[in-house]
């Protein structure tokens, strides 16, 4: 399809592209293209998400104390404190303050998502690409490899790779590099294998042949050609491994493997110290440390599944068939450039009711 | 369009040999177990040793350099790395996985007096899972977009957003502290555990020991400790099977002959648990499969929680003494059990669906 000179819509040109510019920010987009109950699952993650990444950027700004403070002005703070006004979630069995522990685990988590998804996401991407494209016995070997890792239990492969990377020792920036590192290692195959599926499908399409046929060079069309309409996924997994990572994340700091009180707080390690005081009926030191990882967890997954589900026509409601239509038209490239279509998408993606 | 030769040779070929299609999906999929397993321990081996020698690892410091060298040299850990890999594969081709180091047990003893608990606790986490999963998932599909499904949604998403051990830690708290209704950790209480050990031929699997004993008071016990970490680990893999039902049930909900079937005056209870589910079921036992490596890892930090004395909370054991012979042994055969679990759950995925095998 081509784009026609358009005739001018019949709404006020200014209003209409206000619309179209924010329905390109991609979350917007998704907010504005889903409705009741769905809706209210999106806006909820979301605001879960924005919560905790403002907690964690702010940590030190917000939270009372820091994250290995045992003492102020009035004295340690004491072991096992009773939630109070000078402690409001109590103190842990180490002496520290619960609230300020949870705060700054904010920081940590946020931190170890990012290494871990960034670094997973370009060398997944890479290497689906690659594979997918050239194919012959390397996309042989790397899909057995990925397959074996994928299937392997992530939290075990974690540990045997936070055994490697920190040496045992555990300060802050080993500690978090480590356990970042460690997930990076599990959520590769992830990435290679949905970028690799798209790639095959895509390389057999006209355009990447038209391209060729132009002249274009190979790394020019995985990367302009392929890549572009390969990553449309991306999204969903990127939500689905940044909930995960926090709970490996958490899972090794549990194990023992995390980073010390001293360096960071980590929620895994503070629920770790907190086993023996379960049974003993000490309830605070457990409680907010592990209601912090469901609420990220809860966020960033309602987030990924209404994205996913958005994306999804089956199982998108009857109203916004449509929609599709313009979700798809928007991210394929046509012989023409993206399909522009007169007065913009928005006349297809807001169907009558 | 290029497409190889090879590629639209082969369905060909199969198409020919009647039949056989099964049989060599079979032989495939079973030959494709030994790359895995080998690719698993290869990188568990590689990371393990990159760290340096197990030996310095678990006893460094608080020994003199010399004699610690003189333990390396012992352990040949000395020697080449390549020399000590193919060593580490042919003992593992002889089914020997090594031998710990800080208490001097063959690891294959381990998983064997350690396994069996394992084995218990992800079977009785499984069950949990199903009857969590299952109905409630074909229910959020029958009731899809209304409240209702978002509340059921919202709880399968909460059943893996939270972490194994903090649903262990609250189940704790509540049940066992607060309520003192359930024991809060171990398979058994002493006296019972003492009533199994006497039997004959104990299996190691204390329910089945437990029958064995004929006495209700240590059917109940061993039940009762079971409930717990059952809870605990089998809601996580509950949610996930809850929104792979609900998916797949909306998607044949929407198929012409469930329309169909309603048009004939099918009750709607019965086209949601027959016409629509047994369809749905195909992708859940792929899943299953999948789900065998989520239920380890998550049997780990379980056991871990309620001192389960299975093979998770052993390598916790093994971990804080920094055994590292210990940890690459079990983790290398938990690799294998891996490999061999998925490939039955793909075997009878096919045997299922023939589109697996095409």
């Amino acid at each position: 399809m081509t784009t026609t000179p358009a005739p001018a819509p019949t709404t006020a040109p200014t209003t209409v592209s206000r619309r179209r510019l924010i329905d390109r920010i991609p979350v917007v987009h998704q907010v504005r293209q889903s409705y009741g109950v769905q809706r209210f699952m999106l806006v909820t993650g979301l605001i879960l998400t924005l919560v905790f990444v403002i907690l964690a950027i702010f940590a030190p700004l917000i939270a009372p104390y820091g994250y290995a403070q045992l003492r102020d002005d009035s004295g340690a703070f004491g072991a096992q404190e009773e939630p109070s006004a000078q402690h409001l979630w109590g103190t842990t069995v180490g002496g520290y303050d619960v609230l300020s522990r949870v705060i700054w685990g904010a920081q940590t988590g946020l931190f170890v998502i990012v290494v871990a998804v960034v670094l997973s996401i370009f060398l997944g991407v890479l290497l689906g690409l690659i594979s997918g494209y050239l194919g012959g016995w390397l996309d042989r070997v790397l899909v057995v490899i990925a397959d074996a890792i994928y299937a392997f239990p992530s939290l075990l492969l974690a540990i045997v790779m936070a055994i490697v990377l920190s040496g045992g020792q555990s300060g802050l920036v080993p500690g978090v590099f480590a356990a970042a590192i460690s997930l990076t290692v599990v959520y590769i195959p992830q990435y290679f294998r949905v970028i690799r599926a798209e790639t095959t499908r895509i390389k057999n399409e006209a355009f990447v042949e038209s391209a060729r046929v132009i002249g274009a060079s190979t790394p020019r069309i995985m990367f302009k050609h392929v890549l572009r309409n390969a990553t449309r996924t991306l999204p969903l997994i990127f939500t689905l491994n940044s909930s995960e990572a926090i709970l490996t994340l958490a899972g090794l700091g549990f194990l023992g493997f995390g980073i010390e009180p001293s360096s960071a707080a980590e929620w895994g390690y503070d629920l770790n110290k907190a086993i023996s005081d379960v049974t003993s009926g000490i309830w605070w030191t457990a409680l907010f440390p592990g209601l912090a990882i469901v609420f990220v967890v809860l966020g960033i997954t309602l987030v990924g599944e209404s994205l996913n589900d958005l994306a999804d026509p089956r199982l998108r409601g009857r109203r916004s068939v449509a929609a599709s239509a313009g979700l798809t038209a928007q991210t394929s490239v046509t012989a023409g450039g993206v399909i522009d279509p007169p007065g913009g998408l928005t006349g297809l993606e807001e169907p009558e009711r | 369009m290029t497409v190889p030769d090879a590629v639209v040779a082969t369905p060909r070929v199969r198409g020919r040999s009647a039949g056989g299609g099964f049989g060599r999906y079979l032989l495939v999929r079973f030959l494709l177990i030994f790359p895995t397993v080998f690719i698993l321990v290869t990188l568990v081996f590689v990371l393990m040793r990159s760290t340096g020698d197990p030996i310095t690892a678990a006893v460094g410091g608080r020994l003199p350099p010399d004699e610690l060298a003189a333990r390396i040299h012992e352990a040949g850990y000395d020697r080449p790395i390549l020399v000590q890999y193919f060593e580490y594969l042919g003992q593992i081709l002889r089914g020997d996985f090594g031998t710990t180091i800080s208490d001097n047990r063959p690891i294959t003893e381990v998983i064997v007096t350690f396994g069996a608990a394992t084995l218990e606790l992800t079977f009785y986490a499984l069950i949990v899972a199903f009857i969590v999963g299952i109905p409630l998932g074909m229910l959020a599909a029958y009731i899809r977009d209304r409240w209702g499904d978002a509340v059921l949604r919202v709880f399968a998403i909460l059943c893996y957003a939270t972490p194994v051990f903090f649903a262990g830690l609250l189940l704790k708290l509540v049940f066992a502290v607060q309520l003192d209704l359930l024991p809060a950790f171990g398979r058994a209480s002493v006296s019972s555990e003492l009533e199994m050990k006497l039997l004959p031929s104990p299996t190691g699997i204390f329910l089945i020991d437990a029958f064995q004993t004929g006495n209700s008071e240590v059917i109940a016990d061993v039940l009762q400790h079971a409930v717990l970490p059952a809870v605990a680990l089998g809601l996580l893999t509950g949610g996930i099977f809850l929104r792979l039902v609900r998916t797949n049930v909306i998607g044949t909900l929407g198929t012409e002959y469930v329309d169909a079937a309603r048009s004939r005056g099918v009750r709607e209870l019965r086209l949601v648990g027959r016409h629509a589910y047994k369809p749905a079921l195909i992708p859940i036992i792929t899943v299953i499969g999948l789900q065998i490596a989520v239920l380890l890892g998550g049997a780990v930090l379980t056991e871990t929680t309620f001192e389960w004395k299975g093979l998770g909370f052993q390598l916790a054991q093994y971990l804080q003494a920094r055994d590292f012979v210990a940890v690459q042994g079990i983790v290398a055969l938990l690799a294998v059990i891996v490999a061999v679990t998925n490939f039955i759950v793909d075997v009878i995925a096919a045997f299922i669906d023939p589109r697996v095998r095409y």
